[in-house]
């Protein structure tokens, strides 16, 4: 692919302020519209208009496949976990006033947490799934090529 | 041990299990992973049960957050019944499946157990919640979960299935989220019991009653109920053999649960019987799928593709029951539904163990096999004198329950029916034994030996269990006679 | 008048239409999941258009407002809408899968396809 500068230099002003943004929507989830969901897809975002500037083997160098997978289902498992701890100090599932003795702060806390390995969990799933559709085309034409 | 804060972990262990399942290496953990929660999500099911039916209805408020804010778990009768049959399905067929799954699915199988993980996680999820909304998204990640679990099938056939079951899958889970949002619109709550009391001072409303057609409709894609079942035959004949021996025994239970949980429970069985001539639609349907069901499996040259046939039918047998609206109706309805689990479970083991040793489904390969596999084809005969009807089997209990419900509500003629309509099954069930042990083999078939105990000891565990709950009918009976009362909003138990 | 104060549900049954034809219509599977997602859509604006609050502001709590918008199906179509997105993935992949194995993702040619055999 030929490489042209304009797309070159708007990427890169703005894939920081894409991935910054998804961290604000991120981070002001717990009170202002946002959450994990929003800030995930923007992230993966980020890192798909990367891909689409520099190719998939410099996102893969920034990201490698086998870290996508792990974040992927750790997201899910941070969420599990929070969820489980209340269950372990004396609350229900996903119960986060025993977590701190403010239960204004425990609510917070919990739910920023989660909200944290939701936005990991979403980031890396809609990552894996530009992956696996762009590495099929490598792969199939790779195949082609051989024979 | 208090069993309502246990009661969640029936559904959290193999959701939270799916996604470890990913991480693990090799082919052995995430089996073991898999059955080591099918097999404590029985155990928890199993005190949910016994504690359901001594005292009565137990709910869970997840977060601590009360109902109407809040999700919450409300179990009664009816899903702690469902519930016991789906894990308990999960933990033999896992149990079963290993040596098929290694065949079949040679590569990657930790994902292939997480889905499967998920897809139980997801069928347990609809069954236990108590909130409309949390069904649409527990409908969704069991759906997307058995598409691709479909999709693994070693047949390229498998793919376009999973895309049909697609399409249909969404359409009508689409129909029951529109649904859902009518009864929002109308009622503002999205918890059962409270739509429950709101809906009779809005049983005029043309809304209301679109909502209802609505979630009839997309429920009864997923029920696969004649005319609707057009993605189940390719469905099960492609998709590999635990998770069509999984799907069979579960899915579509699961599906007729939740059909009965919004009919009678959600809105009154007189209203969905009064305003909308559901209980009509329902019978015509039935009797319609019961036949055509059969008839059409008479004619399969595929044996798993023969067997979805007649599930199709077999989904008429429950769905009838339900449709005279009843308690001895109902209870017929969840006591085939058990039944039918058990059934159609171990004749799909059978099925799956027969593709293990020869390598295809077609009838013409399985020529004079009953003497080459001499423990797996009794297995099959066995269940398939169950499916009949014949006594002593679970069989002949539902067929017992549903023809008794039929003098009850005084439609003496569908007795007629139901008895022709088992008499389809005699045609092909005796077609299949007489391929298997009247006809010889053929000379130039490849050799076959029979199966390892490994496949085997569960397949008769199966259908010891099919003999079994044919004698003993306390729990089968009692658990869905209870059903069927909390369904249907009679009081259960001690509490109310 | 009258109509124009349902315009939000001729909105919801045009769309849920032309998805609806889409998907019956089309042979190609891509324009099948296009029609599949327009229909979908169509249900998540049934349920965000209920939410709204005639003169309610933003679901956000501060001063001097009492009348808010419902913000319950914003969150419930959120969830929709993250399914309807895996749902498209999967069914893209099993195109692509189909792809491969057929060589077209014609419904009726792949119909032929498997008579054949």
């Amino acid at each position: 692919m030929k490489r042209s500068t304009i797309l070159v230099v708007v990427a890169r002003f703005l894939i920081p302020l894409i991935m910054l943004f998804a961290l604000y929507v991120q981070f002001h989830g717990e009170y202002s519209p946002g959450g994990g969901f929003q800030a995930g897809v923007l992230f993966a975002a980020a890192w798909i208009l990367f891909v689409f500037i520099y190719g998939l083997e410099t996102g893969l160098r920034v990201i490698p496949t086998r870290v996508i997978y792990a974040l992927a289902s750790l997201g899910v498992l941070l969420y599990a976990f929070i969820g489980l701890l209340g269950v372990v100090m004396g609350g229900r599932f996903l119960d986060f006033y025993p977590l701190l003795e403010s239960p204004h702060a425990a609510q917070q806390a919990g739910i920023i947490l989660v909200e944290f390995g939701v936005g990991i969990t979403v980031a890396t799933v809609v990552m894996l799934i530009f992956l696996m559709f762009a590495q099929r085309r490598a792969m199939t034409d790779a195949a082609e090529r051989n024979e | 041990m208090n069993v309502t804060e246990w009661m969640p972990f029936i559904v959290l262990i193999p959701l939270i299990a799916g996604p470890i399942c990913i991480l693990l290496p090799g082919q052995r953990l995430p089996w073991l992973l898999a059955m080591l929660s099918a097999a404590s999500a029985l155990i928890i099911a199993g005190f949910t049960f016994a504690e359901v039916i001594t005292n009565g209805t137990l709910r869970y408020a997840f977060g601590n957050w009360q109902p109407p804010i809040g999700i919450e778990y409300r179990v009664d009768a009816a899903n702690a019944f469902v519930a016991l049959l789906i894990t308990g399905m999960a933990s033999i067929m896992l149990a079963w499946g290993k040596p098929t799954v290694d065949v079949e699915i040679p590569e990657r199988q930790s994902s292939f157990y997480a889905l499967f993980l998920l897809a139980f996680a997801g069928l347990l999820g609809i069954t236990l919640t108590g909130d409309i909304f949390n069904v649409f998204v527990f409908l969704e990640i069991s759906s997307l979960a058995t598409y691709a679990l479909i999709a693994h099938g070693q047949d390229r056939r498998a793919l376009v299935a999973a895309f049909r079951y697609l399409m249909m899958g969404t359409v009508g889970a689409t129909f029951l989220l529109i649904g859902i949002g009518f009864l929002y619109i109308m009622t503002g709550t999205l918890n059962m019991m409270e739509l429950a009391e709101r809906l009779p001072a809005l049983a005029d409303s043309r809304a209301t009653q679109v909502g209802l057609a609505f979630i009839v409709v997309g429920f009864s894609i997923k029920l696969a109920l004649f005319p609707m079942h057009h993605w189940l035959p390719n469905a099960y004949t492609y998709a590999p053999s635990l998770v069509t021996a999984f799907l069979a025994a579960t899915a579509t239970k699961v599906a007729l649960y939740v059909l009965l949980r919004f009919v009678f429970t959600v809105f009154a069985p007189d209203y969905s019987d009064a305003a909308m001539p559901l209980a009509i639609a329902f019978a015509v349907l039935a009797i319609a799928g019961m036949f055509a069901g059969s008839w059409i499996a008479i004619f399969q040259k595929n044996l798993k593709r023969l067997l979805a046939y007649s599930s199709v039918a077999q989904v008429g047998y429950m769905v009838l029951g339900a449709s005279f609206v009843t308690v001895v109706g109902v209870t017929a309805s969840f006591l085939h539904l058990f039944n039918h689990g058990l059934i159609k479970g171990a004749l799909f083991m059978a099925a799956g163990i027969v593709f293990h040793q020869i390598g295809s489904a077609r009838l013409e390969d399985m020529r004079g096999l009953g003497r080459v596999m001499p423990w797996t084809l009794t297995g099959f005969a066995l269940a398939g004198l169950s499916l009949i009807g014949i006594p002593p089997t679970v069989g002949f209990v539902s067929k017992w329950y549903l023809i008794s419900a039929a003098i009850d509500a005084g439609q003496t003629w569908i007795v007629v029916l139901i008895l022709i309509s088992s008499l389809l099954a005699v045609v092909y069930i005796a077609k299949l034994i007489e391929l298997f042990w009247m006809q010889p083999r053929p000379a130039d078939s490849p050799v076959v030996q029979e199966a390892s105990p490994a496949l085997l000891i569960p397949l008769w565990l199966m259908v010891f269990a099919n003999f079994y709950f044919g004698i003993d009918t306390r729990l089968t009976v009692g658990g869905a006679t209870a059903a069927a009362q909390a369904i249907l909003g009679v009081p259960v138990g001690g509490l109310p | 008048m009258n109509i124009l104060s349902f315009f939000n549900y001729w909105a919801v049954i045009l769309l849920m239409m032309i998805g609806y034809y889409g998907m019956i219509v089309c042979g190609n599977m891509i324009k099948k999941i296009i029609g599949l997602a327009i229909f979908q859509t169509a249900a998540f604006i049934l349920f965000i258009s209920a939410g709204k609050v005639i003169g309610g502001a933003t679901p956000i709590l501060r001063e001097g407002i009492a009348l808010y918008s419902n913000p319950l199906p914003h969150v419930l179509i959120l969830t929709a809408i993250v399914v309807g997105v895996a749902t498209t993935a999967v069914g893209l992949a099993l195109t692509v899968r189909i792809y491969e194995a057929f060589d077209t993702i014609d419904d009726d040619a792949i119909d032929t396809l498997e008579d054949d055999k």
